[in-house]
């Protein structure tokens, strides 16, 4: 067979008509999709005028989905601050859930029983129980100690000592049940990273004489990083949203700022839109973070790494052009 | 520079080194040969203190490894002194065990500039030159998963000769290679063998070890079942295990 020339033989594709049907299908369903958002309806109240002695009457429309209303409370003051709170929240929670997971990953990879057990304890603990519970136990927690002091039993030394009724308020109560619930599932997901890195590495590590905690530091978590990235990507986004039950012990964030705006004006479905299209923006903008983020600790596992989103839009328009003027008679690489 | 003097070690029940002497001189190159399970690797890595043995005296440059002999007791070294001896001994693996997320130079500085405080300029430097010795002055910002096997291999040799150890201890450096990137691996050892380095070389390449070997010590199941000139002892020898051994591999 010859590949080209002027007496190739034409090749048909099959042709999909099945899919054909199924792309009209959804195309249609789409596009009612987007009607219905954007349509308006009628209010249901009459309203009348009389010109030159003739009654006219009609019905105001208003937007189905109160999209006015939304655009008017999108950017208060009130849902600003919530929306503050819930991305302050979810960064604290997220760094001791990160900080506290680590550590008790490593301390269940520990050749000592107690070290290893006490971590599997954690975890089977604060994984077991649901965090709304969590969030009323730590919320509620001066019921059992009204205060904390560290000090040496029976010499009455102290080192620390913290009231916990003047300290807790429902913000550091919600952060510390968020994060140390978090700490529970990220010590899972940092043990799967370190489990990851192959043994030769730390045996690498050690032969060119770095220490334990060298090792780990320098060689086998930036790897293990590579596998730790994407599920703590997951974790940040359903930590963004979980802060939400913050608002039932009483931390106006986002969700408990719309909530509160609506039990004052019942305007609940428009509100309610508010808070999910400002979680939509937050999400989207963690996933492109977390996008670069993996791209940089997949450092040296491919050979070649793949083209970002923006490369991958270049290229796909750089071959647009070039069948364009292929067509047009002009070879592909010949620019003017 | 090595002394082993009736090594023993086991895992769960299983001896791997029933009773091991053996004595490398400084500036020789010592081929360990045996079949698989015969305990060669496993003494290897005792020697720079991977693995503990349970019993025995192992002393590299005259000092017990990992162990310090205080007023008739056999105390275990802290963690940081282990690592202090071990980072005069250079491995190279089977497997290469480059550091996947640093590029080829990183690999070679990092020890030098984390463990012996070197400056990253110096260290540089230094990486630079003995990446030239490998043949490999080219690909100093390549990650390992870009290299070759043998290159790989290579790059591991420079890593290890960086920390400019007394000892240079391998495992096995060529099995997991390619039949054609044999030849550069083995051609690097050479040079390095020339160049007056201890060897110790847990090998199947029975010609490196007529070639380039002062001493070959043939185990099997954890013992030293033959030493001696490789000449006389690949060529002739004298147990019935080496002979049916090498008329296996050769």
């Amino acid at each position: 067979m010859t590949s080209n020339g002027d007496d190739a033989v034409k090749v048909v594709p099959v042709r999909h008509y099945r899919r054909w049907v199924g792309t009209v299908a959804v195309v249609i369903f789409l596009a009612m999709v987007v009607h219905t958002i954007l349509s308006k309806v009628g209010t249901g109240v009459n309203v009348c005028t009389r010109v030159q002695g003739i009654r006219h009457c009609h019905q105001p429309l208003r937007w189905r989905f109160y999209w006015n209303i939304v655009f008017h409370y999108f950017t208060t003051y009130d849902v600003i601050h919530g929306l503050y709170l819930t991305l302050w929240l979810t960064v604290l929670a997220m760094t001791i859930g990160i900080v506290l997971g680590v550590i008790l990953a490593v301390m269940r990879r520990s050749q000592s029983r107690l070290l290893s057990s006490t971590a599997w304890t954690y975890t089977w603990f604060f994984r077991g129980t649901p965090v709304l519970v969590q969030l009323f136990f730590w919320f509620n927690i001066t019921a059992l100690y009204t205060s904390i002091t560290i000090g040496l039993p029976f010499l009455h030394v102290t080192f620390l000592h913290l009231n916990l009724l003047s300290i807790l308020n429902p913000f550091r109560s919600a952060m510390i049940a968020l994060g140390l619930n978090e700490a529970a599932y990220m010590s899972e997901i940092a043990r799967a990273g370190l489990l990851a890195v192959d043994e030769g590495q730390v045996e690498a590590a050690t032969s060119i004489g770095m220490t334990r905690g060298q090792s780990l530091r320098l060689v086998v978590l930036p790897q293990a990083m590579r596998v730790i990235i994407p599920p703590t990507g997951n974790e940040v986004i359903s930590m963004l949203k979980t802060t939400s039950l913050a608002s039932t012990v009483g931390v106006i964030e986002l969700l408990g700022a719309v909530t509160n705006i609506s039990a004052a004006n019942f305007q609940v479905m428009p509100l309610l839109i508010v808070a999910s299209i400002w979680y939509l923006i937050v999400t989207t903008v963690l996933s492109i973070g977390q996008f670069y983020l993996e791209r940089h600790y997949a450092k040296g596992a491919l050979r070649n790494p793949p083209p970002t989103p923006i490369q991958r839009l270049r290229d796909d328009l750089k071959g647009i052009a070039s069948k364009y003027r292929t067509k047009r008679g002009v070879p592909s690489g010949v620019t003017s | 520079m090595v002394e082993a003097i009736g090594v023993r070690k086991s895992y769960f029940g299983l001896e791997v080194l029933r009773g091991v002497d053996l004595t490398v001189t400084r500036g020789e190159v010592t081929c360990l040969i045996g079949p698989s399970g015969s305990g060669k690797s496993t003494l290897l890595r005792c020697i720079n203190h991977l693995e503990k043995h349970d019993a025995g005296e192992l002393l590299v440059d005259g000092e017990l490894v990992g162990y310090e002999l205080r007023s008739g007791r056999l105390y275990e070294l802290s963690d940081k002194r282990i690592c202090g001896e071990r980072a005069q001994i250079g491995m190279v693996f089977q497997r290469f065990n480059l550091f996947q997320h640093l590029t080829v130079l990183e690999n070679i500085t990092i020890g030098q500039i984390r463990v012996k405080g070197v400056k990253e300029e110096a260290a540089i430097a230094k990486a630079r030159e003995l990446l030239t010795r490998v043949g490999l002055d080219s690909k100093e910002r390549h990650y390992p998963a870009q290299l070759s096997g043998g290159q790989q291999q290579r790059v591991a040799i420079a890593r290890a000769l960086a920390m400019d150890p007394k000892l240079m201890l391998f495992d096995e450096p060529t099995s997991a290679l390619d039949p054609e990137l044999v030849g550069e691996v083995l051609d690097v050892m050479k040079d390095l063998a020339r160049s007056g380095m201890t060897m110790i070389v847990v090998t199947h390449e029975m010609n490196f070890a007529k070639e380039v070997a002062n001493t070959v010590y043939f185990l099997d199941q954890g013992v030293i079942e033959e030493s001696g000139d490789p000449k006389v002892v690949l060529t002739s020898p004298a147990s019935a295990r080496l002979q049916s051994f090498l008329s296996k591999v050769l």
